[in-house]
Parts: structure tokens; sequence; C-alpha cells
């Protein structure tokens, strides 16, 4: 750890937190369109930390805490984690585009039980992964939530009483739909976001600055691809290519 | 069970506070021989004295005394020598200068290991207009910090006032302009360029109001022409003035902000590879004495001290 440290503090490279998970396929994606070689990444499993590629990972939830600590100096996750641990010192630097989620209240289907709730009993239970997002939700409708945090399949919690509703994040909303549980609010859309450490971004300027402009210039290409067909997007790229291997 | 000390405070023993002390002496000799002279206050100040200006880091623990005032617990020691100005230097010959090292107390937020009591050691020049006070106070800062024997720290250098006037440049008005820098300070750059990107702007200001709170770096950057212009103004003069052993320490930061509401002009913040957080930070603060009865010119700095010690073995383990 002290010996990579070191390395990284003299060369400017950054070392990235990469979540793995749901994020983990679009990130590895990114990170090879802008020259970062993934493939040690991509064929281990359990490996946690890869020095030559400057990536480390580990779960979503956790890219904040190493990131923060100054262990990574760049980290990508879901602007859901970033939300639920809104108290962290550092940089939301880019919104990176994919893994977008939906934020929502979803309650069993039928008459609306929070509403019901609310009116009858004065207070709504909320089962939900993201207690701090749910109290700030219903903080801010000024309605009094019992929040009940839970680890594993939220969507139990209605469906045996346990409370009114639930937050969670869904993106297609199948499993919603599976356990009859409609979608009452839209919270926030969540994406994948670059975050940085507030040291590194300061010390390390030159290497994050370069990482991000290749990130905007991979951007750049995806809003021109649907309208730019042909000579005008695909083979400027593809001569490019071409030309660096020469 | 066995007692502990709350969350957020704890116990220093012999080793450490063997290192600590020897820390603390070396940014003596330097405050010493600045020509800074030491000062203690109490830990207790009466409330009145810290409701003015508090920001985020404002005093977080009150209490009762037995005659039913409010006490709180110093949240910095920048408001208490300003109280001691107003009080008892009133007609004594400027500029004054302190140095201090003292506990302060702020909340802690949950689930972190914040400190709620952390020592400060820190000087303030009391009187001493910009820029040749802020030029004083960023060398004396460079010089203590190469005094602890820190090799590879940088000090970021920005002005609280640019990103508020250039907003009102661009006619974005009050409302939407503390908003922004709201988001600034949570350092969330996307949720600026969003809110910017919904306001009544071109699509080109939207992009370059953005692009500012990004831009940081050598003495270049200090060259913007056109609407940046006039809003550099006193970071050039700053520039212009200082040591050649601090320049080459200096990062221009046009988005640096602090969390303390009672600076008034140029801010900064100090950064080493040993550590994953600022180690300490200071700026003007030209109108707080006022409050105290002495409209005077003043700046000042404060190292957190046992961060400094952290990324002093941080760079130990770097170079080691």
């Amino acid at each position: 750890m002290a010996d990579a440290g070191a390395r990284d503090s003299e060369s400017g490279r950054v070392r990235l937190a990469v979540p793995r998970g749901a994020l983990l396929g679009d990130t590895l994606d990114l990170l090879d369109r802008i020259g970062i070689d993934t493939t040690e990444v991509r064929e281990n499993d359990r490996k946690l930390l890869f020095e030559d590629a400057g990536i480390i990972t580990m779960r979503p939830s956790d890219v904040p805490t190493y990131v923060e600590s100054g262990a990574a100096d760049l980290g990508i996750t879901g602007k859901d984690v970033l939300l639920e641990q809104a108290e962290r010192e550092l940089y939301e630097l880019s919104d990176l585009r994919f893994g977008r989620c939906r934020m929502v209240l979803a309650s069993v289907a039928g008459p609306d039980r929070v509403e019901e709730a609310r009116r009858r009993l004065g207070i709504v239970r909320i089962a939900t992964k993201y207690p701090r997002i749910a109290s700030a939700y219903f903080e801010r409708a000024g309605v009094q939530a019992e929040i009940v945090e839970v680890r594993g399949s939220v969507e139990l919690a209605p469906l045996t009483g346990m409370v009114e509703a639930i937050v969670d994040l869904t993106a297609t909303g199948t499993t919603l739909r599976e356990n009859r549980l409609v979608i009452r609010d839209e919270i926030a859309v969540c994406t994948a976001r670059l975050i940085a450490n507030p040291v590194s971004l300061k010390l390390k300027t030159a290497a994050i600055d370069a990482l991000l402009a290749r990130i905007e210039a991979t951007q750049v290409e995806d809003t021109k691809k649907p309208t730019a067909q042909g000579p005008g997007g695909q083979e400027p790229a593809a001569g490019r290519r071409g030309s660096n291997e020469v | 069970m066995a007692e502990w000390t709350p969350s957020g405070t704890r116990d220093v023993l012999p080793d450490e506070m063997r290192e600590l002390r020897a820390l603390g002496e070396r940014l003596r000799t330097v405050f010493d021989a600045a020509g800074y002279g030491e000062i203690r206050t109490p830990a207790l100040e009466n409330e009145i004295t810290f409701s003015r200006d508090g920001g985020d880091a404002g005093p977080a623990y009150r209490v009762f005394d037995e005659h039913g005032n409010v006490l709180v617990l110093r949240s910095d020691m920048t408001v208490p020598i300003a109280r001691v100005v107003g009080n008892r230097y009133a007609d004594a010959q400027l500029p004054l200068r302190f140095w201090y090292e003292a506990p302060a107390y702020r909340a802690a937020r949950p689930r972190r290991g914040e400190s709620r009591e952390f020592m400060q050691a820190g000087i303030e020049l009391i009187g001493a207009p910009a820029p040749h006070g802020t030029v004083e106070v960023l060398n004396v800062l460079c010089d203590s910090l190469l005094a602890a024997g820190l090799t590879d720290f940088k000090v970021g250098i920005g002005d609280v006032r640019l990103y508020a006037s250039l907003l009102a440049d661009y006619g974005v008005d009050e409302r939407q302009r503390v908003r922004l820098s709201r988001l600034l300070a949570r350092h969330d750059f996307v949720a600026v360029a969003e809110a910017l990107q919904r306001m009544d702007l071109s699509a080109a200001d939207a992009e370059l109001l953005a692009s500012v709170p990004r831009i940081h770096g050598g003495p270049e950057i200090l060259d913007a022409d056109g609407p940046l212009d006039a809003a550099l103004g006193d970071l050039r003069e700053v520039h212009a003035a200082l040591a050649p052993e601090t320049a080459r320490r200096v990062i221009y930061d046009l988005g640096l902000v602090r969390s303390i509401d009672y600076y008034t002009g140029v801010i900064f913040q100090v950064y080493d590879p040993g550590h994953g957080q600022p180690l300490g930070g200071g700026g003007r603060y030209d109108n707080l004495l006022a409050n105290f009865g002495r409209p005077l010119p003043a700046v000042g700095f404060a190292l957190n001290v046992e961060r400094v010690h952290i990324a002093l073995t941080g760079e130990e383990r770097i170079d080691g």
C-alpha cells in the first residue's frame, strides 16, 4: 500500500475506485474507451486491487469512503449512493449518464395505503435501504414517517403489511411489477457520477483533467452518434484508431 | 462496560503527545520569529460573541451558567481574538499580531470519524489591509509548514467574492446566486451545471459559468481577460508580492470555498499528499472586527495540528 502510494504521488498517476455490481459493465466499457486497459479486471472476479491499471474495485456504497479518505483519487458510483451519503467531503465532477435509475415511492397496487395511513394514523411506515433519502423526502413533503431500514428485498415489507410503502431504486420497474407494487412518486433520477478526493483534485490536476477531457470526448461522441451516421460519426473514429496503431 | 470519552473526542498518550509537542514547538518558533505574540482565551464564550458570523462551522455546544446565561464552546480562535481586540486594544498601535495553539469545538456529523474537539495552531494579523497583510500571512503559513517538516504541501488561494460577482455580472439574481454558492460549497459541479442550464442564460454563458469554479492552476490563470478580469484583481496583487518560496507553493483556485461565513476576500486552504483532507486554511475577514467596535481589516490562518501530524507521517510513508 505505502509503496503504491509513493509511486502514484510522484508520477501524478491517479487511482480509481470502480463499483462492482450493476454499474461495473458500463464503467469498464467507459474505461476501455478512454484508454485504460481493463482486461485484468474483467478476468478477475475476486481480485480487488489492480496496480497496473490504477483500479480498485468495491461495492458502490464503499466508493465515497475510499475517495473521501484519499485511498482512491477518483471514484465512480451512483447518484443514489451520493445522495444517501451527502455529508462526504468530496467533489462530484461529472454525470457519466449510464446506470440510469429512478428513486421512487412505491406501494401495493390498489388504494394508496400511504394516504390512508397519513390521514387516519398520522404517520406512515416506510421500508428502505436509503433511510436518509427517504427521511428527507417525507420531511420535504411535511409527512411524518417511520423509516424502517432493511438490507435485502425491500418489496417484501409492504406485501407482508410491515410498512405502507417503500422508497427504493428501480431501473426497469420489473421487480416492482412482479410484486404487485406501483410507483406513487418519483423522488430522484440517479445516474453514475465521477467523484474526486478534494486534495487529489488540487494536487493531481493534470492527470485528473486529462482523464476528464477523455470522458467528455466520449460523451460528445455519444451525443453525435444518432445524427451523424456514416462519414460524420463512425469513420473518423475508426480512422483515428488506425493512425494510432501505425 | 468501561467508560470511554464521548464520540469525536479522544485521549492523547505520551508517545503521540511528545510528537505533537515537538510539532507545536516548531510552529511556535516561526510565529515568534515573525513578530507574533501568543494569546490564550477561554474555551467558553458568551453566545452573543459567536452569534453574528458562524456558518456551518459555528459553535455547536451550548451550556447555561448558574445565572441562566447561555455560553458556547468556541468553534475557532478567530472570533475570540476579534473580541479581545475590541475589549483590550482600543488604542493600540497597528497592526496587531497574535498566535495561538488551542482546542476548538465543532459539531461532528453522524456516522463519521469527525472530531468534536480539535487542536488548532494559527495566527491573526489585525489592522493590516490587503494585499500586504494577506501576503505576510501566506508567507508565515508556508514558513510554518516547512518548519513543521512537510515538503510536498501546496496552498490553494481563491477569493470568496469572485464567483458571486461574476454571476451578478451575468444578471443572475441574488436568490439564485445563493443557491449556486450552496451547491458549490457541497462541491457538486454536476448540480451547478444543471442549475445554470435551467437559468435564463445563453448556452455559452451557462457553460462558461459552470467551468469557472473548475479553474485552478499556476499564476497563468490570473491572466484571464474578459468578464473575469476585474474579479481577479486582488489575487493578482497578492501574487505580485509573494515571497518566491511561497509563490512556488501556490495554486490559484477560482472555485475555492470555505465553510466559515466571516471571510470577505482572499481565502486559502492547505493541501498535502500525506492526508486526504485539507490541513487548514484561512483568509481575510475585513468586517468581523466591526462587530466588536473596531472596524479593522484582518487576515489569519489556522492549521489543524492533528491533521498536520497525520500528513507528516503520511509523507514519511510516501518518501520513506
